[in-house]
């Protein structure tokens, strides 16, 4: 059950900037494991429509901040709201992305079927999918491009086309806000580009997305938006504004000799290899 | 005895009748139960339950008096759920891992059971007899009343898991997704483990509680091997189930003092043996063909490439070599004789007089196409 103390009470349209309310608001948000803080008095806003990156060291919190936006995790304080109004009244409209890792793939089940675990949540208890969550899922298979191995065993995929079943899974969820947790980790070339044309298809149709990301060099690329996280959050914003120099210093411990914008031919060491 | 016989007595007899579905309806129930717990990798969580359970019976058995079995399985279901809740816990709050938890409630009840019963035995009334076929089954004490026990618990576990099927297989896969999705995952979870108590509890009287968890994992370890469906899978865990308890039953209800556990465990272990060597695709004797005949296949390719290196080295084509050239080539991989009686039936190669083999004009042109399709993999 959802144990969050904090998150029911959120201050819809509190003099937030703009006339339009966050598509994800955080605010105070502190979480810690034992006594060990992992994410500490976090404030961040993605406005409607921008693909933001969540970009920081290994074990800055980048997947419990995902988490603790959902309430997977409990808060220790703080709270969260979607479009102005609590996460809990808001849940139908946000789809979660969880890292390919995180489940067994030996799972006894085919493609579609995960897929259409996505429309487990409008159909509610006691109904089944039937046709209509079967075309949908082949919808979005079809737009992830593993329409033709719908009926596969899932053990039977590669990296990238169980990162694709997962965002396919996402997609039929049709929700207005997306958490993806490492979308691109391990994946090889052709899944990445797939996705990358995914994300802008789907910030073109209003979505906004918060992916969490570890390859820096991308981020001007494939993100309009960029939240640098340690523990603390450096900064937040327009990647113009906040990916730069100084922050990415902050959040890296100056283990970074950078690179971006001015000079994006320039190699750099990933932080995270 | 003969099987006619045997199917005779079974239809006849109405002792060895009610054994049969009994153990059947059981070993449906926890071949069923038991896929959920296997692919929610808590196999041994039956093990933890099952031992737990003994306390609970013996406690049952001192503070009502009775020997029926709703009593004792009411207090067996309490003790199994209580030994979870006590695993979960120490888990959640203690640096205690999983595996750990499980041994310590496990020994810790088990042993608690071990001395209660030991109690009653030396209690001077005559009702105590036979609290002891807990712990390692016997059929043969299944009367009527059990049989309908077992049947209507087990129905009831049954129907909750044809109603919440979509939402165990959401939690059994993804746990985390099923959360954003809005369900209670910790409630269904409670739900899950608690059928998989009764399932158990039920089978208790007739297979015991040390050796009850095999009836948990062997079935559904069994059918994971024959398909890649859920709905399948846990259908074939049921039937598996259902054979390992009525054959188990059966023989140790034909000999005196044999305990129904370990005949029953026998009866699993054979079905699970079976599985892991026979079943397509995963079974082993298949992965031990597939990889003779991929094998053989490069053994063939390799003789065939073979000759036509030494071709392009001649400029005559139909210039032979001798079957030691080709060993010599082949580094000891073998298969040469074989590889070479196979290329000429299909033609590919021809033997001259003298044991002299070379390429023919199709094996010539098998050979470039093979050489062609080797430099386009990677």
């Amino acid at each position: 059950m959802v144990t969050s103390r904090d998150q029911g009470v959120a201050k819809a349209g509190s003099g937030g900037p703009g006339a339009t309310e966050p598509a994800i608001r955080v605010e105070d948000l502190t979480v810690a494991y034992g006594d060990r803080p992992v994410l500490w008095d976090v404030d961040m806003e993605v406005p409607p429509g921008v693909l933001m990156a969540v970009v920081g060291p290994n074990g800055a919190g980048k997947t419990t901040l995902i988490k603790a936006i959902m309430g997977l995790v409990p808060p220790v304080a703080g709270f969260v709201s979607i479009f102005g109004k609590p996460y809990l009244a808001q849940r139908s409209l946000v789809g979660y992305v969880p890292q390919r890792n995180s489940v067994d793939w030996d799972f006894p089940t085919s493609v579609l079927d995960v897929v259409m675990m996505g429309r487990y949540g409008v159909l509610g208890w006691l109904r089944r999918p039937g046709r209509a969550e079967r075309n949908l899922a082949m919808e979005s298979l079809e737009k992830v491009g593993m329409a033709d191995l719908s009926g596969r065993q899932i053990s039977q995929l590669s990296g990238g086309q169980q990162q694709r079943v997962f965002l396919a899974r996402a997609l039929v969820q049709d929700a207005r806000v997306y958490l993806m947790d490492e979308p691109f980790q391990g994946v090889d070339a052709t899944t990445e580009r797939a996705i990358v044309t995914l994300l802008k298809e789907m910030r073109s149709e209003g979505k906004t997305v918060l992916v969490v990301h570890h390859d820096l060099q991308t981020v001007p690329e494939y993100f309009d938006w960029v939240t640098l996280l340690n523990v603390r959050c450096v900064a937040s914003g327009p990647v113009g504004k906040a990916f730069i120099d100084r922050n990415l210093r902050l959040t890296y411990g100056g283990r970074v000799s950078y690179l971006t914008h001015h000079a994006p031919e320039e190699t750099f060491a990933n932080p995270e290899e | 005895m003969d099987i006619l016989g045997f199917v005779a007595n079974l239809v006849s007899d109405y002792t060895l009748r009610q054994v049969a579905i009994g153990s059947a309806a059981l070993g449906i129930v926890n071949g069923v139960l038991g896929s959920f717990a296997v692919l929610r990798k808590q196999s041994l969580l039956g093990d933890g339950i099952s031992h737990a359970a003994l306390p609970g019976i013996a406690l049952a058995f001192l503070l009502t008096g009775s020997k029926s079995s709703l009593a004792l399985l009411l207090g067996a279901a309490a003790a199994g759920w209580i030994g979870t809740l006590l695993i979960i816990g120490i888990v959640r709050h203690t640096r205690v891992k999983y595996d750990s938890a499980l041994g310590l409630v496990l020994s810790v009840f088990f042993g608690f059971g071990l001395v209660l019963l030991t109690y009653i035995q030396k209690m001077p009334v005559a009702t105590q007899a036979g609290l002891d076929k807990f712990l390692f089954g016997q059929a043969a004490t299944l009367l009527r009343k059990d049989v309908m026990t077992i049947g209507i618990l087990g129905g009831i576990v049954l129907v909750f898991l044809v109603l919440f099927w979509k939402e165990f297989k959401l939690v059994s896969f993804d746990p985390d997704f099923a959360f954003s999705l809005g369900y209670p995952v910790r409630l269904l979870d409670i739900l899950l483990t608690t059928l998989l108590v009764v399932s158990i509890v039920i089978g208790l009287q007739t297979v015991g509680v040390v050796l009850m968890s095999a009836m948990v994992v062997a079935p559904a370890a069994a059918a994971r091997q024959w398909t890649d469906r859920l709905g399948v899978m846990v259908a074939v865990s049921g039937l598996f189930g259902a054979l390992a308890g009525v054959g188990g039953a059966l023989v140790s209800s034909q000999a005196a003092r044999i305990p129904t556990g370990p005949t029953i465990v026998l009866c699993a272990s054979a079905i699970v043996f079976l599985s892991l060597l026979l079943a397509p695709n995963r079974g082993l004797a298949w992965g031990w063909v597939r990889e003779q005949v991929n094998r053989r296949q490069l053994q063939t390719d390799a003789v065939l490439g073979d000759l036509y290196v030494l071709a392009m080295q001649h400029r005559e084509p139909g210039h032979g070599h001798t079957i030691e050239v080709l060993r010599t080539m082949a580094h000891g991989h073998g298969g040469v004789d074989r590889s070479l009686r196979v290329l000429k039936e299909r033609g590919l190669v021809k033997e001259s007089g003298a044991k002299e083999w070379s390429l023919t004009p199709r094996g010539m042109e098998e050979a470039r196409r093979l050489s062609r399709q080797w430099r386009q993999t990677p």
